[in-house]
């Protein structure tokens, strides 16, 4: 596979550092910042999980490492992936760094898939652009990364049509599309929203797979922190544009800090649960962009907010443990935040407003 | 007619569903058998999950109910009246009494209406008291599911969150004071914060309304969280049901226990949810003979290739449709 690698390739240690990145949208209601002062780094073969609901900037923070955004967007900071500048002057072309360097895999494989092209040329496409193989073995190497994704009959299912398969094997044709080149880096954007849950535990099996195959590092962007918990040696936790909370996956789940990342988890039906307990419901909902509010983001909605949260933003700043970074004045374990709870507990207060 | 003791003849029944078939015709003189002979019934201000995965029939099942469209072949008995055998003017009076909600609540409302007018609507076409008791009727209902009816005056659905969308449709369903309601994945279009407020919500407005409830979706934890009773389905057919807290703690059919591992568990001590199962369901063009799980079943046998398994109780309320379960069968004196 010595002909799939380009030259100063990172074989260990840092692939990937985000420093100050911000993504701006001109919109015709004014600016939008969707990802706003994040910092982050991956090494090679490790694998991210980025949290938050819909509106919070995960899939933009993605997108704007990737290079994939729309025109009307403005992106300031830093993204050095190896050696390589990828913002301002002098940054590296994409296109060499896509396929072969960094893939995606994209939610809805119906709609990522060309419904009149047969899936075999599709996973071929790559393999010829990009490394410049042959016709012939562009389509040997099809077959056998069909065969990697767990495709039963390769030889007969690359000239298939997308809508020959299901919902789940057309995410395994994506996710062979995005393998193609052996990228060293794989976004992965709620790779399994779209399918059933026993397909979506194969799915997240396959790509957990083929990283450790090929050291390969993996970016999970989701929703679902169930779906982080098992997959992701980090997790990255955004609200309102920004990284609120960051740490190594155990320490997250042992030791939260940010209170919307405990709301989050409380706020989860879970199945060790008995049936028709309370759910810890988040009141109100997420920031409008447009317009967000002055201080911390997430203040409006927390229960332990205080005067200072509504007026000050809080910085990302290490816990006891270095690798373990949150955004917030009163955190979980806090003097303020016990008090708050003792008082919620006795039922003088309701929490933060609905 | 199959035997089905999971069925509860004693009890004060909103719903006795049995035997369900619904066919879609296709090309060719094929059929897609979506759902197989269904059975289940009821209690009032009881709430009935139903779950698996989508081409189970789930979705079917609870259209079939509301006579949309009318099943191939069953009984639907909603308050003693047998709803396939109702006339059009009948029909539509009984669909009053029987509401759904569905899953993506910003396109069940008309984008061009103000969403007070959607709900003042069913009032409107049933001439339900007066214009002033309509107006009044909505504004509570408004006010119970957490939307200011000053704004739901002016605003169309495109201005409302969807969560805030699917409470407006709520508020739909629940303004002709109806009996059941069945709900048809209504939070898996929702974040999960606002997922909880919405959970949290159809559970006070079930004990405030005295509501019966079926409620259909993919999601186990979501499913436990709010019934009293589960009912997992796959391909057309009932697996097994049971209280959730007996059915998630002992599931007996192998389905069951292949669901229940496939979630994803938000603690990372416990582990990685493993794989249990290879492949995809089966098309239900051409479902398999027998067990419609026993190609992918890692118990199955012979017998299950050939014979449908009945519905056997297995420990008090808990039935499965299963040659070999995983709980042993306990004595049971009738």
């Amino acid at each position: 596979m010595s002909g799939l690698q380009t030259d100063g390739r990172v074989e260990q240690g840092r692939l990937l550092t985000v420093e100050n990145l911000s993504t701006t949208f001109a919109t015709e209601r004014g600016p939008v910042r969707a990802v706003d002062q994040v910092s982050l780094s991956l090494d090679r073969g490790q694998a991210l999980g980025i949290v938050g609901e819909s509106g919070s900037g995960k899939t933009v923070l993605s997108r704007s490492i990737m290079g994939l955004l729309p025109s009307t967007a403005r992106r300031e900071g830093s993204i050095r992936f190896g050696d390589h500048e990828l913002l301002g002057s002098g940054a590296v072309d994409m296109s060499k760094l896509w396929g072969r360097e960094m893939s995606m895999v994209f939610q809805n494989p119906m709609v990522s898939l060309n419904p009149v092209m047969r899936i075999g040329e599709q996973i071929a496409e790559p393999l010829r652009i990009h490394l410049g193989m042959s016709r012939r073995d562009a389509r040997a190497t099809t077959v056998r990364l069909l065969r990697d994704v767990r495709i039963p009959e390769p030889e007969r299912r690359v000239d298939q049509y997308p809508h020959e398969l299901s919902g789940g094997m057309r995410q395994r044709v994506m996710i062979a599309i995005t393998l193609a080149c052996g990228p060293t880096l794989l976004f992965a954007d709620e790779p399994t929203t779209a399918l059933d849950v026993t397909v979506q535990a194969q799915i997240l099996d396959l790509i957990a797979e083929q990283r450790e195959e090929r050291n390969m590092s993996v970016v999970l962007v989701t929703h679902d922190l169930g779906v982080v918990a098992g997959h992701t040696d980090v997790i990255a936790v955004m609200y309102g544009g920004r990284l609120v909370e960051v740490a190594p996956t155990a320490v997250l789940f042992a030791d939260m800090r940010m209170p919307y990342t405990e709301a989050l988890l409380q706020s989860i039906p879970r199945l060790d649960q008995p049936s028709h307990t309370r759910l810890t419901a988040i009141p109100g909902r997420p920031p409008d962009l447009l317009d967000p509010p002055r201080g911390c983001a997430f203040a409006p909605r927390c229960a332990f907010a205080r005067d200072r949260c509504r007026e000050e933003a809080p910085t990302l700043t290490p816990a006891d443990n270095p690798e373990h970074r949150f955004a917030c004045w009163y955190p979980v374990g806090s003097a303020e935040y016990l008090e708050t709870r003792e008082r919620i507990a006795s039922g003088l207060t309701i929490g933060g407003r609905s | 007619m199959t035997d089905a003791p999971h069925l509860r003849p004693d009890i004060d029944a909103v719903l006795r569903v049995r035997d369900l078939v619904v066919d879609f015709p296709m090309k060719k003189g094929q059929r897609v058998h979506a759902v197989s002979g269904v059975s289940f019934d009821v209690a009032r201000g009881e709430t009935l999950g139903i779950v698996g995965e989508s081409g189970c029939g789930k979705s079917t099942t609870g259209r079939a109910i509301m006579q949309m469209p009318r099943p191939t072949s069953g009984s639907v008995e909603f308050e003693s009246a047998e709803m396939t055998a109702l006339g059009r003017s009948d029909l539509r009076e009984a669909r009053t009494r029987v509401q759904m909600i569905f899953q993506d609540p910003i396109s069940s409302l008309n984008p061009r209406r103000r969403v007070r007018d959607s709900v003042l609507d069913p009032l409107d076409i049933w001439q339900r008291g007066t214009d002033e008791e309509r107006s009044d009727r909505v504004d509570a209902i408004l006010e119970e599911v957490g939307i200011d009816p000053a704004r739901a005056h002016d605003s169309r659905p495109h201005q409302f969150s969807g969560g805030q969308c699917q409470r407006i449709a709520i508020a739909r369903a629940l303004v002709l004071d109806p009996t059941l309601i069945i709900c048809d994945e209504p939070v898996s279009a929702l974040d999960v914060s606002v997922q909880a407020q919405v959970l949290n919500l159809l559970e006070d407005l079930k004990a405030a309304h005295g509501l019966t409830m079926i409620f259909i979706a993919h999601d186990l934890a979501v499913v436990k969280n709010v019934s009293d009773r589960v009912a997992v389905m796959y391909l057309g057919r009932l697996c097994e049901i049971a209280d959730p807290d007996r059915l998630y703690a002992r599931p007996a059919h192998p389905y069951t226990r292949v669901l229940l591992d496939s979630v994803p568990v938000p603690d990372p001590a416990l582990g990685r949810a493993t794989t249990g199962i290879s492949g995809e369901p089966p098309s239900p063009i051409a479902p398999p003979s027998g067990c419609r799980f026993h190609p992918r079943c890692p118990a199955a046998d012979e017998r299950c290739r050939v014979e449908v398994p009945e519905m056997t109780e297995i420990e008090p309320g808990h039935h499965v449709a299963c040659h070999h379960p995983l709980v042993t069968q306990v004595a049971i004196s009738s």
